[in-house]
């Protein structure tokens, strides 16, 4: 047997873990999140993919050297119904193996993607119902409520965001400009969308390390990555005020803080849910980014970084591609 | 002219107003009332109303009484209840929020709260 297989098995392990352990107690991603952000993709694009093809490597070696010549002599076995006699039983365990993580990626990522929208769409109409659109700033819907709350809604060109009497009753229009700024980053930068797929890895392999490492990891990184966005329009002061208020606003209550003077209902009981996942607490890392403002990486090590993404994302490919390599 | 999707909030707000069960025709009445029937001044038909409120009962917002004629339309939940719901969704765990819908603060933990008030110390808030 060749060692193609073990390779990829190899590899698949890698990422499975160490890999995305020892990413996620790095202190560098705070400096460089986007760099950051392309390597968790990487290492979810590369492990998914040596994870299936080591299965199908090692299932279909027997019926040839490559890719291409030996799926075409398994499509000849299939279709001529003929007897694989040269296919042992583990072998074709390995490719039935293959072929149904594969279908349950795909499905799982589909039927994420199902949900959220189902998600998506009930709650819009909800907004519709109890918001209305702002006189000052277009894209934007105002609901009624005491807390303070900023959100996006994606969808298309239907996106809006969506603020709370609350929130503009606490904030200055500077911070209030940088809470906007905030939340027109996440739209305009996509992140439901890497939101989506990391989610949706998440729940197709829930037990795998790297699955919910990267979904924490990416959920902090687009907070930075629209903070940093931010940064470019409005002033660090607003942004990290903003973040204060918006946060003790939100916040159950410290026993010393009970009568504040912003004499906010207590929204612990809507913050907490006995059956939830537990929570990414992401906030705290946020504003001390903000306070300590660190130098980015390196030009170099970011350049490393990218190269080292791209190599990941190459090796499986290459083992599982190139002909007479198996 | 308002589009359906206005008329349906405004429709609701009017029914969680009154708390009691309306008729069409006096909720036209009024709408008219609140300068709802457009910019072309021309009345809002009782069927344009009927189109809300049938799309209203299809969503479950509200119930039609039909012992009498005519048909009276109670909201069926409050408007509390309905701003409680929406707001669960954004602050609430549920599976997948952050993809759904992204929001400037995350959920804050008891533990978390503390680490923000000492890094704020006396900068602000």
């Amino acid at each position: 047997m060749s060692a193609v297989p073990l390779l990829l098995a190899a590899l698949a392990v890698l990422l499975a873990w160490p890999v995305p352990v020892l990413l996620s107690r790095s202190q560098w991603p705070v400096r460089s999140p986007f760099t950051a952000m392309v390597l968790w993709q990487a290492i979810a694009l590369a492990g998914g993919l040596s994870m299936i093809g080591a299965l199908l490597v090692y299932g279909l070696a027997p019926l040839g050297g490559s890719l291409l010549q030996s799926s075409s002599e398994l499509w000849h076995i299939v279709m001529e119904n003929r007897p694989a006699e040269s296919l042992g039983l583990l072998h074709v365990f390995a490719l039935s193996s293959a072929g149904l993580l594969g279908t349950h990626l795909v499905f799982t990522l589909l039927l994420t993607y199902v949900r959220i929208q189902r998600q998506r769409r009930h709650h819009r109409s909800r907004l519709d119902l109890l918001s209305l659109p702002s006189a000052a700033s277009p894209g934007t819907l105002v609901i009624n409520h005491p807390v303070p709350v900023a959100y996006c809604l994606p969808g298309g060109g239907r996106a809006v965001t969506v603020l709370s009497d609350g929130l503009l009753n606490l904030l200055s229009p500077d911070e209030l400009n940088a809470v906007m700024a905030h939340e027109r980053a996440h739209l305009g930068q996509r992140h439901h969308l890497l939101l989506w797929t990391f989610a949706a890895w998440r729940s197709a392999l829930p037990w795998l390390p790297t699955s919910q490492l990267a979904l924490a990891a990416v959920n902090s990184l687009v907070e930075m990555l629209a903070d940093d966005a931010a940064l470019v329009r409005i002033d660090r002061e607003s942004l990290v005020k903003a973040i204060a208020i918006v946060a003790s606003g939100q916040a159950p209550p410290s026993a010393d803080a009970r009568d504040d003077v912003h004499n906010l209902p207590n929204t612990s009981a809507l913050a907490r849910d006995p059956d939830s996942a537990p929570e990414i607490e992401s906030t705290a890392g946020r504003l001390r980014r903000l306070l300590n403002p660190q130098k980015p990486l390196s030009a170099t090590a970011r350049y490393a970084a990218l190269a080292g993404s791209a190599a990941l994302i190459l090796a499986p490919a290459v083992l599982l591609l190139t002909p007479g390599l198996w | 002219m308002a589009t359906l999707g206005e008329l349906e909030r405004t429709v609701m707000n009017l029914l969680w107003e009154c708390g009691a069960a309306m008729t069409a025709n006096s909720l036209r009445d009024q709408l008219a009332a609140q300068g709802q029937d457009g910019a072309s001044g021309k009345e809002l038909a009782v069927t344009t109303v009927l189109t809300v409120l049938s799309r209203l009962e299809k969503k479950n917002l509200v119930e039609r009484e039909r012992e009498n004629r005519p048909h009276r339309y109670r909201a069926l939940t409050t408007r509390a209840d309905h701003t409680a719901e929406l707001m669960h969704e954004v602050l609430g765990s549920v599976q997948d929020r952050e993809a759904v819908l992204t929001r400037f603060i995350g959920s804050v933990s008891e533990t978390e709260a503390e680490t923000l008030r000492k890094l704020l110390g006396g900068t602000s808030a």
